[in-house]
């Protein structure tokens, strides 16, 4: 047995809060800089300015890339021989997003209840999405996820003769619906197979991924690069309006499912995917 | 570039042109989704308005906390299609204009056409660099609300895009006509 104190998940969870918010990961920096390659028509390009110099401006002066520092989602990978020490998991990973929340000047984004609707005032709760894994890893990953482009996720239970022809047309659709809400380019997070739920978390668990780096299956990642070109036909463009440049990324994941269905989960995201993770 | 100081020239709105680059400075009063629905509830009622709109424009955002130093935290625009369902409703009580991202509903577009008024939009995402044109940021209504309550802020030289103008000329459709041939 491995045992890892509470405190110390609640610092991690706080620290890689603050990180994912201030710091654009550099491959989405990258990307965005490649994509001032690709426009000519100056709003495109003008807005390809004005977002990495914000992402330059946040990491300079400490502030967040973006004012929807999102719901925290967390992934946990937790080995079987681990013990969480001086108090229970959720609750470290609670007290680790309010802190990160006070700490990085985060915005409180979250209801305490749908209906009710009041404001929580420290970001609490998360959604945690906790897997069992052999031996005595634990890794803990972050997704503050901004809900413009939640809003603009789509999920859809279509037949298996729709096949794959089936699941383009339907990121497409959505990649399209999304235009201007999701501050692109877009970042498009895509979940196949499974039952609902699955292709849904598949979808966002996608977004755990940098830029640039494919699926390591070699027919997921030819599908993933198919989807990007695709996407990018679109001419949604930077700001929607307009342009070569729709996505800086697709992510693909996949899952057995039930010979009756073909479960498709789009979760969008926008250039300001953000995402961190830890080991300890 | 255009420069217009708020809330004095909202006479040129109607000069303006979709697709006109502006540089916004004066004033703004902040508001998005839990705020219009007091509001519009506040006009239904027909109630006074805790803060007077007529005449000023609302920025959809609603901001980080200031860190220490700073003025307010980051300040993007959010998603004004939300504000939709309580626009025309504003509009027809006075207000000039509106600053966010995304598409509006055909009956947005046809209560800016009917009242003069304008939509802009800032780039969206980019919080941080919106932030460094906000001089002041003070809550002034709805304090309950938190980020969502109204603020007025202060802005200077604050980059914006006319998205539709006092005609209904919309730029979101214009760019997609024009890759549609
Ligand atoms: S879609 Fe992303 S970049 Fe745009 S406002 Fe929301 S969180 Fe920020």
């Amino acid at each position: 047995m491995r045992s890892i104190r509470a405190e110390l998940v609640r610092d991690t969870v706080a620290t890689l809060f603050v990180q994912a918010n201030l710091h654009l990961d550099p491959a989405l920096l990258d990307a965005l800089e490649r994509a001032l390659e690709n426009e000519t028509a100056p709003t495109a390009r003008d807005i390809l300015d004005d977002l990495s110099e914000n992402a330059r401006l946040a990491a300079r002066d400490g502030l967040p890339i973006c004012q929807d520092t999102g719901m925290a989602v967390v992934f946990v990978t937790l080995g079987q021989e681990v013990c969480i020490e001086g108090g229970a998991l959720s609750d470290a990973i609670r007290d680790g997003v309010a802190d990160g929340c006070r700490k990085g000047y985060l915005r409180a984004s979250v209801v305490r209840d749908p209906f009710l609707r009041q404001n929580t005032g420290d970001n609490t709760p998360a959604v945690i999405h906790y897997d069992l894994v052999p031996g005595d890893l634990f890794r803990i990953a972050v997704v503050p996820k901004g809900f413009g482009s939640e809003n603009m996720s789509a999920l859809r239970m279509l037949k298996p003769s729709d096949g794959w022809a089936g699941v383009r047309s339907f990121v497409l659709d959505t990649a399209a619906a999304a235009g201007a809400n999701a501050c692109p380019p877009m970042v498009v997070g895509v979940g196949v197979g499974g039952t609902m739920e699955k292709a849904a978390l598949m979808a966002k668990h996608s977004l755990l991924r940098s830029a640039g780096v494919p699926n390591p299956d070699p027919d997921l990642a030819r599908r993933e690069a198919e989807l990007l070109d695709a996407i990018n036909e679109l001419g949604v463009g930077p700001g929607g309006l307009g342009g070569h440049v729709t996505a800086l990324a697709c992510f693909l994941e996949t899952y057995p499912t039930h010979i009756a269905g073909l479960p498709v989960a789009v979760n969008i995201s926008c250039y300001a995917s953000r995402h961190a993770e830890a080991q300890l | 570039m255009i420069r217009l100081a708020l809330p004095e020239d909202r006479d040129r709105f109607r000069t303006l042109q979709a697709g006109d680059r502006v540089l916004l400075s004066g004033i703004l009063y902040t508001g998005r989704d839990a705020a219009h629905e007091r509001l519009l509830l506040t006009l239904r009622g027909g109630e006074p308005l805790p803060v007077d709109l007529r005449g000023q424009t609302i920025y959809y955002v609603g901001p980080c906390p200031a860190p220490p130093g700073f003025a307010v935290g980051s300040a993007g625009p959010t998603t004004s299609g939300r504000m939709d369902f309580a626009t025309p409703d504003l509009l027809r009580y006075g207000l000039a204009g509106m600053i966010g991202k995304g598409k509006r509903s055909p009956e947005v577009v046809a209560a800016i056409r009917e009242t003069g008024a304008v939509y802009f939009g800032a780039t969206g995402g980019a919080g941080a660099l919106l932030a460094g044109r906000i001089r002041e940021c003070r809550t002034v209504a709805w304090p309950d609300l938190g980020t969502e309550a109204i603020h007025r802020l202060v802005v200077e030289d604050f980059p914006v895009i006319v998205l539709v103008d006092s005609r209904g000329e919309d730029l979101y459709r214009s760019a997609a006509a024009r890759r549609t041939p």
